[in-house]
């Protein structure tokens, strides 16, 4: 009895399509936001979380759009990722029916802004997501580093150092996927999930690789994660969200049944 | 004709609340967002939301110069406090250093304290459950126990225990909704908890204030 661990399957968002890009590259259509939100949120998902890949700024209002016809219809929580640079970026799309906005590049690029969307709208809304590449030699203790540009560019911040500082600059959740793992279907990078979510105390997202239902069970387990990420899985019928929280129920796993 | 006020004072998801409600209203309900003092006034039902920290939901609140108006409609019709909508009708709160909150209802609101080796995230982020401690109208058709979706650092401590309508376990056990008269609050978000918060919500709605 208790708080129970989270399904969140994540939508990419183009041009207001949802669409999944292995690595990042080569993407396929998955449809209709709206008819797939209803889907999930019929299936049990105990979260949504939607990435607007594009994040062009043309394609900002067909963001917005896209969250507030979900909102209007699905009433679980929703996360907005993906080109979320200002306050009034934050704004809007909370505004649109978004509880949380997950950032990333621009908290790189300027640590202050999540400590002011923080100071301004809460910590309970503030997701700071995490790309991280492991960047030690095999033989080496690991050490993971944050990248951006879909895990093209570096930047020589230490992820969990990373880690703790957003945290201390007033995240409330962190979304932590691992550059290496997203799109493998080879399971999260555990070790990075672990090493993140020993140091800090807020919620961690794990994300980043998910194949099969073991891997989301993992991610609990010997991740030590709060909530799973997951897209390709469900959105091309592989599990239904269903079938994952009766694995993860089955393996002792408190969840919302 | 039914009138619903979602109180809009600069703190929270109105749009959610607002959209859920409608979702669940009668053809003869109407939901409208507002912070007039006039609407408040005509509204047959108050839905008080908010969402941030209790010193800036507390300056909205009195920066609107809705204080009177939200003080009044809570002694007389049915009136429905989510998440900080909650907290800020108890006395007082430890968040920001501190805060003199409405007073509407008897109580404190405090930051989760649990022993360290128990390792528990704050926020409290998630759905949980939510025990029911007392027959209401509110709680009618949602089984015990029923999970809700709740996300806080904060939780209220009624001076007076039998307010507490639900309680919820994170640590340890927490009051996660009170009743009192023509008051029904929250601190989970029924407008974000699925089937079962719309069915609060439709309570709500159905409701005509006595307990």
């Amino acid at each position: 009895m208790g708080l129970a661990k989270r399904i969140i399957p994540c939508l990419d968002v183009d041009a207001g399509r949802v669409v999944k890009g292995v690595k990042f590259v080569d993407i396929r259509d998955a449809g209709d936001p709206v008819e797939i939100a209803r889907r999930y949120n019929r299936e049990g998902a105990d979260e949504l979380t939607f990435l607007d890949i594009t994040a062009s700024a043309d394609d900002r209002d067909t963001m917005v759009h896209v969250v507030e016809a979900v909102a209007a219809e699905v009433f679980i929580p929703l996360t907005v990722g993906g080109g979320i640079r200002t306050v009034e970026d934050v704004r809007r799309m909370l505004n649109a029916g978004a509880d949380k906005v997950a950032i990333n590049t621009a908290a790189i690029f300027n640590p202050g802004f999540v400590q002011e969307a923080s100071d301004t709208f809460g910590n309970q809304c503030i997701v700071v997501a995490i790309d991280a590449k492991q960047v030690s030699a095999p033989d080496e203790p690991p050490r993971w580093e944050i990248f951006t540009h879909g895990g093209r560019r570096e930047t020589g911040i230490d992820a969990i150092a990373w880690a703790e500082r957003m945290q201390e600059m007033g995240a409330g959740e962190l979304l932590v996927t691992s550059m290496d793992r997203d799109g493998t279907k080879q399971g999260f990078d555990l070790a990075l999930m672990r090493a993140i979510t020993e140091r800090v105390s807020i919620p961690v997202i794990a994300s980043g690789g998910v194949g099969n239902l073991d891997h989301l069970a993992e991610g609990i387990l010997e991740g030590g994660a709060d909530a799973v990420l997951a897209a390709s899985i469900f959105h091309f019928g592989e599990y239904t969200i269903a079938q994952a929280k009766q694995h993860l129920a089955a393996q002792g796993i408190e969840v919302r049944l | 004709m039914k009138h619903v006020v979602v109180v809009d004072y600069g703190s929270g998801n109105l749009r959610s609340v607002s959209k859920a409600a409608e979702h669940v209203a009668a053809a003869d309900t109407r939901i409208s967002v507002s912070r007039r003092i006039q609407d408040i006034h005509d509204a047959d039902a108050i839905i008080f939301p908010g969402q941030g920290a209790a010193r800036s939901c507390m300056h909205n609140l009195i920066e609107a110069g809705i204080e009177k108006a939200i003080r009044q409609a809570a002694l007389e019709k049915p009136f429905l406090g989510i998440c900080m909508g909650m907290q800020v009708l108890m006395d007082y709160s430890e968040e920001n250093n501190g805060v003199h909150c409405l007073g509407i209802l008897p109580g404190e609101v405090t930051p989760f304290r649990f022993p360290a080796h128990l390792k528990l995230k704050v926020p409290h982020m998630g759905w949980n459950q939510i025990a029911q401690t007392q027959a209401h109208p509110l709680w009618h058709g949602i089984e015990d126990n029923s999970r809700f979706y709740f996300v806080h650092s904060y939780h209220v401590q009624p001076a007076d225990h039998t307010l507490t309508a639900g309680i919820t376990d994170y640590g340890h056990s927490f009051t996660a909704a009170v009743a009192h008269n023509n008051i029904f609050a929250i601190q989970a978000h029924p407008e974000k908890s699925g089937d079962m918060g719309l069915k609060l919500l439709k309570n709500f709605l159905n409701w005509n204030g006595t307990p």
